[in-house]
């Protein structure tokens, strides 16, 4: 199966990458071949192997309900690439139409 | 000054609190030397002079006054740009964060400052950790300390090089795939991956977090394990992290025996692909272990060759979620925000500015193998294979103490090399991944200089899960062993070398 500058393209809009043609044209093969290599691991990923998502056992642990400070509101804004009224202030998230 | 610049961590912390020396002339020996030598290096994306210094004169103070002084007060540590620390800038290696000023500190960060060390800036690293060379920096490369001409490792890059400029003697990293050991290998220093849980995550910008274990990094196997026991141990803001003492890791070191120990080769890590000189030199360490009364066998570990490919699903996998929160609303890179573009255009322009080709290329693959129609044959398959490699290190610690091999196939390459070779540039961390993918710990200590190219060669002891003492135990075994067969380690012969000359702390200037 081979990765075409489109599928490339579709899969950057997906995770919200803008991608100019000259970086599909080089990403395309280059994930191809990534691609091609890594699905070695089919070979032996049988069905009877149980998957692992963590490598340690961990179980679900809870702490106190209790009260502990949070960090500042000016702290925090003052990372902010915008702000407004003490708020984030973001682009518009509706269409035109809306 | 010299003599402060080549010190370990461990006499630095001795001198200082004796009052032999003052924490501000140890901290400013250090900043002059990055000073002096940084411009050829450039491990540093960030330095805070002013801040270092105010740190040193308040341990001073603490001294003069007769208050008890933290186990490295005075002692200068170079920190990878990816932990937070209020007042310094975090940019993780990317143009996204640039300039980016954490509001908190990352639970390490904490315990290094509560330790009196004094943090002397950030270093360069492949953007968001991802890489082996730090060629993926937003910024610029570092360059091996050994010669210029080639690449120090990576992601740690900056911190590795660092130590072997001697610009610091302590240095911290975060190792997912190798980011720790690799470039200790290639600049003859010391790196340790902790067992996964057992140092915190807290406020370190997450990678893969099923992988990512911060960890101490040195010139010298004592001092790696001083380090560790301060930044490790049990952190209730991190979920992962393992409610349970750390091992007595400098007792490991005053052990330093290996009589009777069983260690196992790992019979897969070996032939194409590896260096003569590094399976030479990989050799000769096994004899002086043997020698030291260790047991050597060879163990065979089948999975381990599918580790590279489970690891480049899975991370990128993990990459494509974790870096999806640098999203341009509430920190870091904005671009296109002209009162007309829509908030999901501002984020597509942002993180196609913002985001390098490796981190670009991570994300794409982590979003394909999640995808519905691929998911069981990818990420699902990966997982699996984990499961198999874990397997293999449990039926191999049942009859091993330890495993070994080479750290990393090469010596360290020449900047450029392997840029446009993907594929090429992850063989890097064929070794050193199966450790993260495990959770257990692992180490790489210097075992001398190539004989093709006069460049370090690595050895990576892995140890099972929260057995981290065992490769303390055997690293300052093989250490001064070697160290006495040699007269000086590595990179004092370094230092003392034409080659180490434009670093001004040997005996040749």
């Amino acid at each position: 199966m081979a990765l075409t500058t489109g599928d490339v393209g579709r899969l950057g809009e997906l995770a919200r990458i803008r991608l100019t043609p000259d970086e599909l044209a080089h990403l395309a093969p280059q994930l191809d071949v990534i691609l091609q290599s890594v699905a070695t691991v089919t070979e032996v990923a049988t069905a009877d192997v149980p998957p692992t998502s963590h490598a340690l056992p961990l179980t679900n642990v809870f702490r106190d309900d209790v009260v502990t400070p949070s960090l500042p509101v000016a702290a925090v804004l003052a990372a902010a690439p915008a702000t407004e009224d003490n708020r984030f202030r973001v682009p518009r998230i509706l269409g035109e139409e809306a | 000054m010299s003599a402060l610049l080549r010190a370990g961590a461990t006499e630095l912390a001795g001198l200082i609190a004796s009052g032999e020396v003052s924490a501000r002339e140890v901290t400013a020996a250090h900043l002059d030397q990055i000073a002096a030598v940084d411009d050829r290096v450039k491990a540093f994306l960030h330095v805070d002079g002013e801040r270092a210094l105010a740190s040193a004169d308040a341990v001073d103070a603490k001294r003069a006054a007769g208050e008890k002084l933290g186990p490295l007060a005075g002692v200068p540590l170079a920190m990878k740009d990816i932990f937070t620390m209020q007042g310094a800038p975090t940019t993780c290696g990317s143009r996204i964060l640039e300039g980016w000023m954490p509001p908190y500190n990352s639970t390490i960060t904490d315990k290094l400052l509560a330790a009196d060390v004094i943090v002397l800036g950030k270093t360069n690293m492949d953007e968001f950790a991802m890489g082996s060379s730090t060629e993926n920096s937003g910024y610029f490369a570092t360059h091996n300390p050994w010669d210029n001409a080639l690449i120090p490792g990576g992601s740690g890059g900056g911190s590795a090089a660092a130590l072997a400029a001697f610009e610091a003697p302590l240095a911290i990293g975060t190792d997912t795939g190798g980011s720790i050991r690799q470039p200790a290998s290639v600049t003859g220093t010391v790196g340790v991956k902790p067992t996964y849980g057992g140092t915190s995550r807290y406020g370190v910008v997450a990678m893969a977090s099923s992988l990512d274990t911060p960890g101490p990094c040195a010139r010298n196997v004592r001092d790696a394990a001083l380090l560790h026991s301060v930044i490790g141990g049990w952190d209730p803001r991190d979920s992962t992290s393992i409610n349970a003492p750390l091992p007595d890791l400098l007792g490991a070191v005053e052990r330093a025996d290996v009589a009777g120990m069983r260690i196992g080769v790992v019979t897969e890590f070996g032939g194409e692909g590896y260096q003569p000189g590094v399976e030479q030199r990989f050799s000769e360490a096994l004899a002086v272990l043997e020698q030291l009364g260790a047991q050597i066998v060879e163990v065979s570990c089948p999975n381990f060759e599918y580790a590279l490919a489970a690891y480049y699903l899975i991370m990128p996998s993990e990459v494509s979620s974790n870096l999806a929160r640098f999203d341009a609303m509430r920190y870091g890179l904005r671009v296109g925000d002209d009162g007309v573009n829509s908030v999901e255009e501002v984020m597509n322009l942002t993180r196609g500015a913002g985001f390098g080709a490796e981190a670009k290329r991570r994300i794409i693959i982590g979003t394909y193998a999640l995808s519905s129609g691929y998911y069981d044959a990818y990420y699902g398959s990966a997982q699996k294979v984990r499961t198999l490699i874990k397997r293999d290190f449990d039926a191999a610690f049942d009859k091993v103490d330890v495993l070994v091999s080479p750290t990393t196939p090469t010596t360290a390459f020449p900047i450029g090399e392997r840029v446009d070779d993907p594929l090429a540039m992850y063989k890097a961390d064929l070794c050193t991944i199966p450790s993260n993918l495990a959770g257990n710990c692992a180490l790489s200590l210097p075992v001398g200089l190539s004989p093709d190219n006069g460049l370090p060669v690595g050895f990576q002891v892995m140890a099972p899960v929260l057995a981290d003492d065992r490769l303390y135990r055997i690293g300052a075994a093989l250490e001064a062993e070697l160290n006495r067969n040699w007269g000086a380690s590595l990179l004092d012969q370094f230092a003392d070398s034409p080659a180490g000359a434009y670093l001004n702390v040997g005996s040749i200037r």
